[in-house]
């Protein structure tokens, strides 16, 4: 049996765990730049706040009601899910952290001895207890079936936060009640296909031949048909793929026009995406970088985009920066207000592994006792900046309402009485 | 295109002849005596925290625990996977606020200061309240 483990709202139920004071309050959290609504609380949910909606949109009605708005704290939701992730590396060998608040477990041994709805109430009141994060678990003898039991908890609000399908009767009811859209792989435009071909539950779709999905749609969607009627085809990948690629990219709380002034936000970029590469142990040979102006505005859209192979693989991010440099000014228009702007890593090769070059005195020598010293001034707090970089002066995120980094800065310790 | 044949190849019988290759220098000075002996250094995390993933780390303000010996401004360390018992310092939510206190369960169900001037406070089962974890460890610093 494969259980799934869902934080309820996690960035909200973060935002509570070292404020009391907001327990039965509307919370929500905003994305980068305090743009849109990206977790809401039970609470926040019942005022109709809707997931994604524009908070300048829902700002005066919600605020007005009495609810609590958080910029997003991402130090923070980071190191709970750590922690959440370590209790349930505990409680099974086998589990697959699937993002930063849901992962897969596998049961199949240790539920045969207590059962299942036992092994899920006991992972559920640990993480509660251990970590404050309120959880629930679905669990199925399939993954995708394991979301469907996640969904109707959800549904149902059910008060056990666990459900187990796992008897013909109860998997039936479940899919009866699960609409095409809410089934585990399947998005908002394949779900406008299986409409059209009256599929409009979960139910419906496996009752279909598998080989007439394959044929008509692919062979993913036959998979979760077969899913659904509990054949297992997906497994619980407990070994993290290698990253293929980096991408740091950011929206700009105000429009930036200046070249000077993009070169040094988009060096802070390279700068993290470098430290990024550096601690998954890569080097890469192709750097991007794009700028582009915002799609709602008047003028017209505006994208640029440029790519460079280096000629040897580094992870060194003044190499990075001699090629952005130079691509920067080839890609920029005067004219042109941007709002957003990226950096991309790619074609990675394992640092220890790489070829060294014939001449390598023609290359920036690789400096890597410099790179490491930086990364561990900037790990433990003192940051420091290559004198192109941003460093700080222009903030191009905008966090107003961004609550203490409680467990990640000594400084920002939750205080008792 | 003609072929000769030569004879076959043993190789199996004639597995390669390795030579061990040091690379690394070898120093002529007299070896370390302490090498075979060395241990990992004192490590304060393992003496201060059992379970990483459930402890959190608050900060004292004010003196309601003082003769308990934690004063204003000490670092309390917090086991979240603890069980709270009668005499147990923890940290609690009431009122919506966080508190460190000495919970007591006999006679009756209370957090009580270690200092006179406050009182202690009662725990009805309606109250809304709940133990975050167990202070394991306060950290005064002096210098």
């Amino acid at each position: 049996m494969i259980a799934l483990v869902d934080c309820d709202s996690f960035y909200a139920s973060c935002e509570r765990i070292f404020r009391p004071d907001l327990a039965h309050k509307p919370v929500v959290v905003l994305s980068n730049n305090d743009g849109c609504v990206i977790a809401r609380s039970k609470e926040a949910k019942a005022l109709d706040i809707n997931m994604g909606v524009p908070w300048f949109k829902v700002k005066k009605r919600y605020l007005a009601k009495g609810g609590v708005v958080f910029s997003s704290n991402f130090a923070l939701y980071g190191d709970i899910s750590r922690r959440v992730m370590a209790v349930l590396k505990m409680m099974s060998p086998r589990t697959e952290i699937y993002s930063i608040d849901e992962a897969f477990l596998e049961l199949s041994g240790i539920s045969k001895h207590i059962g299942c709805e036992k092994m899920g109430i006991t992972i559920k009141s640990t993480i509660n207890k251990w970590t404050k994060i309120p959880v629930r678990i679905g669990i199925g003898p399939t993954k995708t079936l394991a979301k469907v039991a996640s969904y109707q908890i959800k549904k149902y609000d059910l008060p056990s936060r666990v459900l187990v399908l796992n008897d013909k009767h109860s998997i039936e009811k479940a899919l009866k009640e699960t609409p095409i859209i809410k089934v585990w792989g399947v998005g908002s435009r394949l779900a406008k296909k299986l409409v059209v071909e009256n599929v409009e539950t979960a139910w419906d779709l496996s009752r279909l031949p598998p080989e007439y999905i394959k044929q008509k749609f692919s062979v993913v969607l036959e998979r979760t048909l077969r899913e659904l009627n509990g054949e297992q085809c997906l497994e619980i990948e407990d070994i993290q793929p290698t990253k293929k690629q980096i991408m740091v990219s950011r929206s700009f709380a105000h429009k930036v026009n200046d070249l000077s002034m993009l070169h040094a936000i988009i060096n802070d970029f390279v700068a993290r995406a470098a430290e990024k590469l550096r601690s998954e142990q890569q080097k890469c040979s192709s750097v991007s970088v794009f700028i582009r102006n915002s799609y709602f505005r008047k003028e017209e859209y505006e994208c640029g985009f440029n790519n460079f192979i280096l000629p040897y693989p580094s992870d060194d991010t003044r190499d990075f920066l001699k090629v952005v440099n130079k691509m920067l000014p080839l890609m920029y228009k005067s004219n042109v207000q941007y709002s957003k702007a990226g950096v991309m890593l790619s074609s990675f090769s394992n640092s220890s592994t790489v070829q060294d070059v014939v001449f390598p005195e023609l290359h920036q020598k690789c400096n890597s006792a410099l790179m490491k010293t930086m990364d561990k001034l900037n790990y433990y707090g003192y940051p420091v900046y290559l004198a192109s970089q941003n460093a700080g002066r222009f903030n191009p995120i905008q966090r107003k309402m961004v609550s203490p980094k409680y467990t990640t800065n000594w400084n920002d310790l939750p205080l008792v009485r | 295109m003609k072929l000769k044949y030569l004879g076959t190849m043993l190789t199996d019988d004639y597995p390669p002849f390795e030579i061990p290759y040091f690379q690394d220098m070898v120093a002529a000075g007299f070896p370390s005596p302490a090498s075979d002996f060395m241990e990992n250094p004192i490590d304060l995390n393992q003496y201060l925290v059992k379970n990483g993933v459930a402890t959190f780390l608050f900060r004292v303000s004010g003196t309601s625990m003082i003769e308990a010996l934690i004063d204003d401004g000490s670092l309390l360390l917090v086991d979240c996977s603890m069980q709270a018992i009668h005499n147990s310092i923890v940290v609690a939510k009431i009122h919506g606020d966080l508190v460190c206190r000495r919970l007591c369960l006999r006679p009756k169900y209370c957090l009580i200061a270690e200092n006179k001037e406050y009182q202690p406070i009662y725990l009805d089962p309606d109250m809304e309240f709940e133990i975050m974890g167990v202070v394991t460890a306060v950290i005064h610093q002096f210098a």
